[in-house]
């Protein structure tokens, strides 16, 4: 090939690259690597963290049950070597399955009109508001202190820079956000209200009221679901205007944070200001029924500074995970985990409120996860659960300095009955040792 | 292929005026280099916008072109036959597929635009460059 | 029964195997039928719960109408259907320009599903996540030494929100100097990420012209490079597959003037163990995981895109931050000049791990990987000099950029060429991309290719061209061997079908 090409070595052929810019040695790498040698660092690693050990952590990640079907569909190779179908006549089964996820997404959220996928929750939330901007022409955004914490973080970042100002909304005895509080005044020039269901506590808020008093104001409900199996049992967010979900419930891995799969949905007049990529119906020359990407002139690869968001890369592979997922678990399977969801967290809450000094700590509707308040810090009794292989449940202090001594906790339908029981006579005991 | 009457604009749209109104569109020329028009994005009627800034766009499949104001002054019609069949302004530009009609602020403006000729001279000119 | 068959009959038969169902396999919601489903979960254990008590009817819902309701086999069976009318690396060679598509190691989704991986909880105790952290500060390690840079963040998720990361610390250590600025300029060579990100930092973009060898006209920048500019980005080698020679010049002008250089890594498949960024000049660039560390495009995603920074940038790096103290690894989160989290949890840690895994493999012998690929790259420029256009006639690196003014005199555009491609079995190259090229054909083959397979598709290209002087009908109107036809692509966006209705 060198002869060919007519050099002598392939050094030559980086001679663009300034002499004093070329490495002379190989780098100092870790490697080579056999498959084996691979195979063994990772298993190495693997045995550092908490494998074997039970956990009640929720918090927009959840353990939910999952099938080897789709895991084993989405290694085909056809589907986990391909890119981004722009070529339409080789990439209809990629392009075909972002259509069932566009249409599951539809029916589950209530909406008319769902993308092929954002990056994850938190981000989807974020370009959910940039969007309510642009169909208001209104810069100022109210969002719930319920929303789950760091999804705001990734709000602040991106608003930081764009002009938009977000206030914070309260919490009220019930875990919901202080609806009180939006009145007409608070409301005035508002592009969105923002509101997560259910919410960082696992507490539903109420959709329909929110989106009755954001509209009187002229403002926009932009809801977020981060606990998307819940939409097997809770009611859909119809009347918000932009839903933005996280899909990661949906059979996807929780990989100690990524990647999983975000959603936009919206309504169908509110299509063109919808960031992310779409697949749509369309005929060949023959009149065969075949799909495209389609109004891609929101997109930045045509309209630069212009489009709608900068987002290229998307999450296709596990939005194409959930579509699999979805079909498998179906109608009555969605609606029986959802069931399962709620009667396990009831029968935890019920089994962990019977120790002294615990208690539930809002009065709200709650789907699979409730916030308990505990005679001493969270963190510390999480310590001595761990020695128990438990990870208990998520200190709230961190992020709601009014909330030390409270604990998220998060039971799934994957939690045997036998480990619920387990976490509460371990609490039981930490609590009757006395501090040291 | 240039109505006589009409006046244009570098930008390629056309103007023609109707006592203190303005109807506006996008020449053949345009609608020709853009392709299989699929939408038009057109203001809000009351809008008061000057010459020369951005009022919507025509988008193709793969292209986006601005539309910009021949003339000063505020929207006062939108064709509302547009969203349903963005596909006319590649068949009849000139005439059923106008985009938008100005109660100008300043008739005077409209001298300061091509006739015809003059813009049959500069599509040509365009076209040789490309 | 051996008797010969006609060739209409031969004909007859083909239209009956195109009418197979793998051909028409119809749509998931088209196989729905009541009562159906594919998984099963155990018997619940606790109490049964009758929601309308627990929630209240109002917050309850009822079926999910059109909700799939289909067996596991139908499952199985309707995506492996679906699967067959995807190209894809494990078919062949994938020669998209800018895109990188190289061979994603089977290995690497084999350890990203071991339990103690794919199990961990994002929020779960520091203590009990130590091989997480370690997996990602090794990686951290790995890029610092290959980008020659001083720290790394991990955070975010693709190319464009590292475009978008790296332009917020920009604009956080400007500030913190004073004076934020107002513009970025941007080369007209550029991906279109870079000026949407660009915006969504709050920065004015300024596009700036590349000189006659499509580098950037120092000249130029140096009259742009106003005290209003916070930034240069700056994708090198460029989007024409060359190494911008004059970069640690260009480095120079932003510095005196107090800009920062951000490079665009997307091709640092052709840097890779060759030449490190951070040695002339570069301020903060990305890295595209899903392009030159192999983990694999799945049909659009998910990817990560890492970005790497110089010392007086460490202090805005996103929280968390990975740390290792006394041979113990931990996030840091409080960190006052921070400019704040842009993902909820740690980042795709799924995609992250699958880039270490490649790392490893290669170790110091990535270097022979990147030379590979420039080889592959000029090996197939040289063989199709002749029959295409080369616009600019500078050294390539992992990419050569054609384009179809040769073919153009024919009728045929490089769209065509593209499409007439997938008949000889390749994917299309990129077309149409950069700008700066009009009918631009850009090949990138990468390392994975053997000369076999590269010589397969210069026989291919070389066909393509003699096709489009002697019958260009075939090559206007191909592809002719796929499923579906060209698209009309007009029907469908004027109006938009965008989900299966009953």
């Amino acid at each position: 090939m060198l002869d060919a090409i007519g050099v002598a070595s392939a050094d030559e052929l980086f001679e663009s690259i300034p002499e004093k810019f070329r490495l002379r040695e190989p780098l100092p790498l870790p490697g080579p690597m056999s498959e084996m040698e691979i195979i063994q660092y990772f298993q190495a690693r693997a045995a550092e963290n908490a494998r074997g050990y039970t956990s009640f952590l929720g918090a927009g990640v959840y353990q939910h049950a999952r099938s080897v079907v789709a895991d084993a569909l989405i290694q085909r190779g056809e589907f986990l070597t391909s890119y981004t179908p722009y070529q339409a006549e080789i990439s209809q089964g990629t392009l075909t399955a972002i259509f069932e996820f566009q249409t599951l997404m539809c029916q589950l959220t209530g909406q008319e009109v769902a993308n092929a996928s954002m990056y994850d929750g938190s981000t989807a939330m974020t370009e959910a508001v940039l969007m309510a901007e642009r169909l208001t022409g209104r810069h100022r955004v109210l969002v719930a202190r319920s929303v789950h914490p760091e999804y705001r973080q990734v709000l602040a970042t991106y608003a930081k820079n764009l002009g938009l100002q977000i206030e914070e909304i309260g919490y009220t005895k019930s875990g919901q956000i202080d609806a009180a509080t939006l009145t007409g005044e608070k409301l005035g020039d508002v592009a969105a209200v923002v509101v997560q269901s259910p919410n960082f506590f696992g507490v539903l808020e109420e959709i329909p009221v929110l989106a009755e008093t954001a509209h009187g104001a002229g403002a926009l409900l932009v809801t977020t679901i981060a606990e998307a199996v819940s939409l097997g049992i809770v009611r859909p967010p119809v009347e918000a205007d932009i839903v933005a979900m996280e899909g990661q419930s949906f059979g996807i891995p929780p990989s100690y944070g990524g990647p999983y799969v975000g959603v936009i949905a919206t309504r169908d007049k509110f299509v063109r200001q919808m960031p992310g990529r779409l697949a749509g119906r369309t005929t060949d020359s023959a009149g065969r029924r075949g799909f495209v990407l389609t109004l891609a002139t929101r997109e930045q690869h045509i309209r630069r500074e212009k489009a709608t968001s900068n987002i290229c890369t998307n999450e296709a592979l596990y939005a194409l995970a959930a579509t699999i997922h979805l079909c498998l678990i179906g109608k009555e399977g969605l609606r029986e985990m959802a069931l399962h969801n709620l009667a396990k967290a009831k029968f935890a809450a019920a089994e962990l409120e019977k120790i002294p000094g615990v208690r539930r700590v809002f009065s709200g509707r709650v789907f699979n996860e409730f916030v308990l308040e505990f005679p001493r810090s969270v963190k510390l009794i999480n310590h001595a659960l761990l020695r128990e292989k438990i990870i208990g449940p998520l200190p709230l202090g961190v992020h709601y300095p009014e909330l030390t001594k409270r604990g998220l906790v998060c039971v799934t339908e994957t939690m045997p009955r036998a480990e619920i029981e387990r976490l509460a006579a371990n609490i039981k005991k930490i609590l009757e040792t006395p501090l040291s | 292929m240039y109505p006589a009457d009409f006046h244009y604009t570098k930008d390629h749209e056309w103007v023609k005026v109707d006592g203190s109104i303005a109807t506006v569109g996008i020449t053949e020329y345009a609608q020709e280099q853009l392709g299989d028009v699929v939408f038009a994005e057109l203001p809000k009627i009351g809008a008061k916008l000057n010459a020369g800034q951005a009022f919507g766009t025509v988008e193709s499949v793969k292209a986006v072109s601005e539309i910009f104001m021949p003339v000063s002054g505020e929207i006062s019609e939108i064709n509302p036959t547009l969203s349903d069949t963005p596909e006319n302004i590649n068949k009849d530009p000139h005439g059923s597929a106008w985009l938008v009609k100005i109660k100008m602020s300043d008739a005077a403006e409209v001298s300061k635009l091509m006739d015809a000729k003059a813009y049959e001279g500069y599509v040509a000119a365009q076209a040789k460059e490309h | 029964m051996n008797s010969k068959l006609t060739l209409e009959e031969v004909a007859t038969n083909v239209r009956k195997a195109a009418r197979h169902v793998n051909q028409s396999e119809g749509l998931i919601f088209e196989k729905s039928a009541p009562g159906k489903r594919g998984m099963e979960l155990p018997p619940l254990d606790v109490p049964a719960v009758d929601p309308a008590e627990a929630l209240g009817a109002e917050l309850t819902r009822g079926e999910i109408e059109g909700f799939p309701e289909v067996s596991e086999i139908e499952v199985i069976r309707h995506f492996t259907r679906l699967s067959t009318w995807n190209y894809a690396i494990d078919l062949g060679m994938y020669p998209l320009g800018s895109c990188t598509m190289k061979y994603n190691p089977r290995v690497n989704e084999f350890v990203a599903r071991l339990d103690g991986l794919a199990s961990e909880h994002p929020a779960q105790p520091v203590d009990v996540s130590q091989g997480c952290l370690r997996i990602l500060y090794d990686l951290k390690q790995c890029l610092l030494a290959i980008t020659g840079m001083d720290t790394a963040t991990l955070q975010p998720v693709a190319g464009a929100q590292g475009e978008l990361t790296g332009l917020l610390m920009i604009r956080a250590y400007l500030e913190s100097q004073g004076n934020a600025r107002k513009k970025v300029l941007i080369p007209d060579s550029a991906h279109g990420t870079n000026p949407a990100s660009v915006v969504i930092a709050g920065y004015e973009v300024q596009n700036i012209k590349s000189n006659e060898r499509g580098q950037i006209d120092t000249d130029h920048l140096r009259e742009f490079c106003t005290e209003d500019v916070a930034a240069l980005m700056v994708t090198n080698p460029s989007t024409l597959g060359v190494f911008e020679e004059r970069i640690a010049e260009i480095a120079a002008i932003l510095h005196e003037r107090g800009a920062l250089l951000y490079m665009d890594g997307a091709n640092m498949n052709a840097l890779a163990g060759v030449a490190r960024p951070g040695d002339f000049g570069v301020d903060v660039m990305h890295l595209n995981l899903h392009k030159t560390f192999s983990t694999p495009h799945g049909g659009g995603g998910p990817g990560a895109g890492p970005v790497a920074v110089k010392k007086i940038l460490e202090p805005f790096l996103p929280v968390p931050v990975i740390a290792k103290k006394e041979n113990r690894y931990v996030l840091e989160t409080v960190r006052p000049k921070s400019i704040g989290r842009v993902r909820a949890h740690s980042g795709n840690f799924g995609v992250l791990l699958r880039a270490l895994a490649y790392t490893l493999a290669y170790g110091p012998g990535i270097r022979q990987a990147t030379q590979d690929a420039v080889l592959n790259a000029n090996y197939i420029r040289k063989n199709l000099e002749d029959s295409f256009d080369l616009p600019y006639d500078l050294p390539s690196m992992h990419e050569v950029v054609f384009s179809d003014a040769r073919q153009k005199k024919h009728g045929v555009n490089t769209m065509d060429i593209a499409k007439r491609l997938i008949d000889y079995g390749f994917h299309p190259y990129t077309t149409a991309f950069p700008l700066i090229v009009p009918g631009a054909m850009m090949i990138e083959p990468t390392e994975s290719e053997s000369k076999e397979e590269c010589d397969l598709f210069i026989d291919a290209m070389r066909s393509i061209a003699a096709e489009a002087e002697t019958n260009p009908e075939i090559v206007k109107t191909a592809p002719h061997s796929t499923r579906v036809g060209r698209l009309d692509e007009v029907a469908a966006a004027r109006k938009p079908i965008l989900r299966w209705k009953p």
